[in-house]
This record gives structure tokens, C-alpha cells and sequence, in this order.
């Protein structure tokens, strides 16, 4: 039991994150069906921005939550850009999207590698995170704490946003039915946009969390690319509760078998206890069910 | 829209697939790549002209993927070395005129470019790599085609081509004396943590030997994949253990990541410190003020004062693209470009069998940044002084213990009683 509560905890805030890092993919992929591999780099754009702001307000007890915000509308705008130059002549074809995305990601990572100097930039955390808080005896860092509250505000956010707001509707509506949508004057279009910018804005949200736990580099984005789509998958496309079910599994799955085995191991262990649970699942944990005929 | 779902799942799944495979697959890296260099052309005769004033050499770094982060800035060096040799006349009085290639962090990719730079470019030697997988691709080709290579990172040792001269640490100059100076300090107990790949398992059997013989206890020992960031797991298992100092083989970015899940978890300098065998001057930056107060064991450190030490700062910090820092392997490839002059000079000639003759019979040295530098003829490593920093607060180290005298290579470990022979043998062979 002892060690179980440490586990849970660190693996809770390890699925935070990679909820944060899938949210932004279940909208963009999930919704609009569009494999966008350079979600990663959206991701690195935002804990970018959570150093250039640091250098801006050098107080990283207010720079962090500066950052946030300005992170989302910065990795939001490239996911706009990308979607208004590239990914909005392919919604028909997700290979395609693959492929090209891959081909602007590494653009992405290959700039921040010039501009940036190359072993990566320090993000200070905020001196209200420094510490432990006192768990049944672990002394859990406060910094999980701080990235499992930031995913459960950006949850609470999107799924209201999703439900409540006229935008929110219209997104659904064109999920469930993309022609009949038409017919009742949505305009698709703006829809797709949008979506988009939500979603790469989420990934630069997430950017600034990931920017403190680890290294802000032009290579931090792709540890998260696989895990955040395995998540997405193993969630039920296009289900937001799936989503949160299954990044909380698999970061306490990796937690678990990172105590028990390898840090190694662990991570071959749990992405093949997703593959399998696909294989046995293909639609994953939950399914949307469509109007669509198609 | 949704017609498509299932192909995108099962595209998805099979991708991630690939890339576990892909991840479980890195570590037999060097082995296929021995394929695609068996595939080449036959050995032929040099094709390297010294007919006119310039003679030809190979740079061969990863500019693109994720080893740039690192080896961008070893180019850099190389190019700041060759024009400081051009303008003071050239080797053998020919001026160097460089061929850079691009490794792209893929080491099948360093085996096809050292045989494109041999066979097409003609250079009379290459002078790159990082890791010890793209050292690896090249070994099999420049044996074949009788080439040289100039190794300029600290490795894991075991090694000792015919056609690679190694002006990095082996593992007698950099991790034995990190070990001498913890038993210096009283250390009684130590955790060690580790990158996954080949250079942190076999320093950590190499550890764990010697530690048995110097009555130090390891109480942990901890490894996480190159390409993840998140240590908090691990250091959960290193607060519980506490250990009187943690041994740390971590490389690259994830480092950063566990030096914050060690400050997170309420760990400090003061009672459980780290010695690092990868921080340096250049990656200390990214880590903010969490790895202050911590130590490295290097060869070359910034701060050290020598004669030659502050024209190579003030030289590199002048270099456009200059990162304006320098540190260890940054000095082990400036060295390796000067050790190829002083070898060709005592050899009078660019031919490989020549060099190689001249490394045998001649005391080649080097007046380096770090001091002296001598060659060991036999195993084509360098002398070196071991040095240990404390990270101050400016990101520079304060030196807190140096060895008594210049260390002799010693790859394979040879003259330390404590290293069973078969043990050696089978680090050697799980090493490839």
C-alpha cells in the first residue's frame, strides 16, 4: 500500500499531461478525423512561449500564468495558419494530412533549432510550486499537482465550451453530420478553423506544463506525439470522457510498471497494454454514435 | 467523415507499433548499419589527392534530428579549428578545404556518408560523431577502406580501431576518477541513475566494480529511455533510498527532466548531490538554477587555467554561431583536428599507413586547451588530466579535485585488478 499511493499520485499527474498533450488531438483528430503529427510541435511552440514570456515578466511566479493564456492564442495562430494553408485542402484525406503534417513538423523542430539555442532554454517553475505536499507519508511534489488542476481547468473549459456555447453546438452538429449542418446554414469552414486553432491551442497550453517537467528543446514534441494519438485511439475517437479515462490509465499504468519493473520497460509494457486493448477494442472505450450515412 | 475512422485507427495503432518496435529496435542500431557498410565497394586505393595546396577532409556531424542539439555545435568547432590551422599555414603546408556532411542522427546515414566522403570526396580523414552507435556505423567502413576517423565525445571504452583515433574520455580518464573523488569525499552509499543505451549500462557495470572495491554501496539503480523527460517515478525510488550521492549517466534532454524531478521531489546539493558525466557547460544552461551546487566529472572544464585555455574561449566566443560557452567534447574535437596535423607533420605524409606508423613510433603531443595531450600509439587515445566541477550559479564550474597526473588510456580497462577478464570480454561483446 505504500508504495501504491506514490504510484497513483505521480501516475495521475503523468496522465495529466498527456491529457493536456491529447485534448487539442481529440478535438482536431477526433472531431475533424484530421492526424495532425505536428500537434507535438504545437506543444514545443507553447513551452517556447513559456520561456520568451519569461524573459519578458522575469518573474516566473507570474510568468507562468501569463504564459498560459499566451501560449494558447501563439500555438492556436500556427494551427490556424496551418490549417487556412494546408490541412483544409485535404479533409478528405487523413494519409495525406499524415504525411504532410510530418513534413511540417519537422520544419517546425528544425526552426526552433536555429532560433533557439540548441541544447534547449530553461522555464523557471513558479516558487509556489516549489515543495512537497504530505500524502499518507509520500511527499508528492507540488508541481503534479499543479499539472493535474491545469488539465482538469482545461477540461472543464473544453467540455463547456463544447456544450454550452452556440460554437460548441455548431461543432457537433458538423461532426455528427457535416451536409445536413450545411443545410441549416453553419458554415463548415469556419467550424474546421476553428476547431483547429482550439486544438493547436490546447497543445501550447500543454507545451507550458511539459516545460516544466522536462526540457524545453526543438525535440521535446515528439515524446509526446504517439502516446497523446495511443491515448486519443484507446478513448474512442471523438469521445472526450474516453479520452480522460485512458490518459489516467495509461499514466498509472507507466507509473506502476516503472516502480515494479524499468523505467524502460514501462513504457513498452503499457503501450502494448493499449495495442492489445485495441486490438480487443477497436473503437475504443466509448463510441460516438453519427447521423452521418456516409 | 467517420467512414474513414476505422483505417484511422488501425493507421494509428499500426504507427505507434513502429515506433515501439522502432524504440526496442535503437539499441541493435549499430548492427544493421554494418550491413549497409558491407554493402560498399571494395577497398581500393586511396584516392586522396595531395597534389595541390589543399588537402580534402570529412566532417561528418547530425545537423538535422535530435543529436543536432549536440553535434551542431562540434561542427562549429571543427570549422573554427580548420580556419585557425589555414591561416597559420595549413597542414604540411596545405590548406584544409572541408567537406561537411550531415549524419541526421540516423546511423545507417553516417555509414553511407564516411564511404561517400572516402570513396567520392577522396578526404584524407573524417572527423565527427557523437554517439556511440554513429561511431560504431563508421568503424566497419573506415576499417574496410582503410580510412580515419576522429572520435571527439567521451565514451564507454572497449574500443580501440586501427582507423579511429579517439580524442574524447575513456572511461579510466572520466569515470574512475569521478569514483576517486567520491571515495575522496567519504561517500558511503550511491544511486545510479542512466540514459538507456550502451555508454550508461556499461559505466554503470564498470561502477559497480569498482565500488565494490572501495566499499561504497550502491542503493539503486535506475535507467529511463534517451527520449523521455519524466523522471518523477524514478526519484521517488532514489528519496526513499537515500543515498550519500547519485551517480548520474543521464544524456541529453532528459536530463533536464530529471534534474527537476530531483529539485520537485526536495532533493539538494547539500544532502544528496550529483555527479554528472554529461552536464557541461553547454547543457548546464537549460536546467535554471536546480542543478547549481551539483558536480561534473570532465576533462576539460571552461574554468580550467592553462596556457592555451583563454585564446581557445576568446577564439570561439569571436566564432560566429558561437555559443559562447565552451566545454568538453567541444574541446575534444578542436583537439582532434590538431592531432591529425601534428600526426601528418611527424608522418610527412597524408597516407594512412604512414600516419598510423608515425602515431606508433613518434611522441605525438598536442599543447590543448585542457594542457598536454600526449597519443598512445597502440589504442589511439589521448593522455588526459581528470578534473571535477561544482556548477556555480553562472553555469561554470568551480574545480574541486583534479588527478595527481595526466591519465594514461586505457580502454579496455587493462591495469585495474579489480576488472575480471570476463567481464571485460562480455561488456566488450555486449558493446558490439
Amino acid at each position: 500500500m505504500d508504495a501504491l499511493i506514490p504510484q497513483l499520485l505521480n501516475g495521475s499527474a503523468q496522465g495529466a499531461l498527456l491529457l493536456l498533450a491529447a485534448l487539442g488531438l481529440s478535438l482536431t483528430f477526433g472531431q475533424m478525423g484530421v492526424i495532425n503529427m505536428a500537434h507535438g510541435e504545437f506543444l514545443m511552440l507553447g513551452a517556447f512561449t513559456a520561456y520568451l514570456v519569461q524573459q519578458v515578466i522575469a518573474a516566473s511566479d507570474l510568468s507562468i500564468p501569463v504564459a498560459l493564456p499566451v501560449a494558447f492564442v501563439v500555438a492556436g495562430l500556427f494551427g490556424l495558419l496551418l490549417e487556412v494553408t494546408i490541412i483544409r485542402w485535404m479533409y478528405r484525406r487523413p494519409l495525406d494530412t499524415l504525411l504532410v503534417t510530418v513534413g511540417v513538423s519537422l520544419i517546425l523542430q528544425q526552426a526552433a533549432l536555429q532560433i533557439f539555442p540548441s541544447q534547449g532554454v530553461p522555464v523557471e517553475k513558479p516558487s509556489w510550486l516549489d515543495g512537497q505536499l504530505n500524502i499518507l507519508g509520500y511527499e508528492w511534489p507540488l508541481r503534479q499537482l499543479f499539472t493535474i488542476v491545469l488539465a482538469a481547468v482545461c477540461v472543464a473549459a473544453l467540455s463547456a465550451w463544447l456544450k454550452y456555447t452556440s460554437f460548441g453546438r455548431r461543432i457537433r452538429a458538423t461532426v455528427h453530420n457535416r451536409d445536413l449542418a450545411e443545410t441549416t446554414g453553419i458554415s463548415t469552414r469556419t467550424i474546421d478553423r476553428l476547431t483547429f486553432f482550439v486544438g493547436s491551442g490546447l497543445a501550447g497550453v500543454a507545451g507550458v506544463a511539459a516545460s516544466l517537467i522536462g526540457g524545453t528543446n526543438s525535440q521535446m514534441g515528439a515524446q509526446y506525439i504517439i502516446p497523446a494519438f495511443l491515448v486519443v485511439a484507446a478513448g474512442g475517437i471523438g469521445q472526450l470522457k474516453g479520452t480522460i479515462i485512458a490518459a489516467w490509465a495509461v499514466g498509472v499504468a507507466l507509473s506502476c510498471f516503472a516502480y515494479w519493473t524499468t523505467g524502460s520497460l514501462a513504457q513498452v509494457l503499457a503501450f502494448i497494454l493499449v495495442i492489445v486493448f485495441l486490438q480487443l477494442r477497436p473503437q475504443g472505450l466509448f463510441t460516438v454514435r453519427t447521423r452521418s450515412l456516409a | 467523415m467517420f467512414t474513414t475512422s476505422k483505417r484511422l485507427r488501425a493507421l494509428v495503432a499500426t504507427g505507434a507499433i513502429g515506433t515501439t518496435m522502432a524504440l526496442v529496435l535503437a539499441g541493435c542500431g549499430a548492427r544493421a548499419s554494418d550491413d549497409t557498410a558491407g554493402a560498399g565497394s571494395s577497398a581500393a586505393a586511396s584516392c586522396v589527392d595531395t597534389s595541390g595546396d589543399t588537402i580534402k577532409l570529412g566532417f561528418l556531424n547530425s545537423l538535422t534530428g535530435g543529436m543536432a542539439i549536440s553535434e551542431k555545435t562540434v561542427s562549429n568547432v571543427l570549422h573554427m579549428a580548420a580556419d585557425e590551422i589555414n591561416t597559420s599555414g595549413g597542414i604540411l603546408g596545405k590548406k584544409i578545404q572541408y567537406v561537411q556532411e550531415d549524419g541526421a542522427t540516423d546511423w545507417p546515414t553516417f555509414a553511407e556518408k564516411t564511404e561517400k566522403l572516402l570513396t567520392q570526396d577522396c578526404v584524407g580523414a573524417i572527423f565527427g560523431g557523437w554517439t556511440s552507435s554513429s561511431r560504431k556505423a563508421v568503424k566497419p567502413v573506415v576499417e574496410k577502406l582503410n580510412g580515419l576517423f576522429f572520435y571527439p565525445v567521451q565514451y564507454e571504452g572497449l574500443e580501440a580501431s586501427p582507423n579511429i583515433y579517439y580524442t574524447g574520455a575513456t572511461t579510466n580518464q572520466q569515470i574512475i576518477p569521478a569514483m576517486d573523488f567520491l571515495a575522496s569525499k567519504g561517500v558511503k552509499t550511491l544511486f545510479l541513475a542512466g540514459s538507456d543505451y550502451v555508454f550508461p549500462r556499461t559505466a554503470n557495470a564498470i561502477i559497480k566494480l569498482y565500488a565494490a572495491k572501495l566499499g561504497i554501496k550502491i542503493v539503486g539503480e535506475e535507467y529511463v529511455p534517451l527520449d523521455k523527460d519524466d523522471w518523477t517515478s524514478q526519484v521517488a525510488k532514489i528519496v526513499a533510498a537515500k543515498p550519500d550521492f547519485i551517480f548520474n549517466t543521464i544524456n541529453g534532454s532528459s536530463n533536464v527532466g530529471f534534474i527537476k524531478a530531483y529539485y520537485d521531489a526536495g532533493l539538494t546539493p547539500a544532502k544528496t548531490p550529483i555527479i554528472s558525466v554529461s552536464i557541461a557547460e553547454e547543457e548546464a544552461p537549460a536546467m535554471g538554477h536546480a542543478v547549481t551546487g551539483n558536480y561534473a566529472s570532465w576533462n576539460y572544464f571552461q574554468s580550467l587555467k592553462t596556457d592555451t585555455n583563454p585564446k581557445f574561449i576568446q577564439s570561439w566566443k569571436a566564432y560566429p554561431n558561437s555559443s559562447g560557452v565552451t566545454s568538453d567534447p567541444m574541446e575534444a574535437a578542436y583537439i582532434s583536428l590538431y592531432l591529425y596535423k601534428e600526426l601528418v607533420e611527424a608522418a610527412g605524409s597524408f597516407d594512412v599507413n604512414a600516419v598510423n606508423a608515425a602515431a606508433k613510433s613518434k611522441t605525438i603531443t598536442f599543447d590543448a586547451p585542457e594542457g598536454k595531450v600526449s597519443l598512445n600509439g597502440t589504442n589511439h587515445h589521448i593522455s588526459k588530466p581528470g578534473h571535477i566541477g561544482q556548477i556555480n550559479a553562472n553555469n561554470q564550474f568551480d574545480i574541486v579535485w583534479a588527478s595527481d597526473k595526466f591519465i594514461e588510456p586505457d580502454p579496455y580497462l587493462e591495469g585495474y585488478d579489480w576488472f575480471p577478464a570476463d567481464i571485460r570480454k562480455q561488456l566488450a561483446g555486449a558493446a558490439g
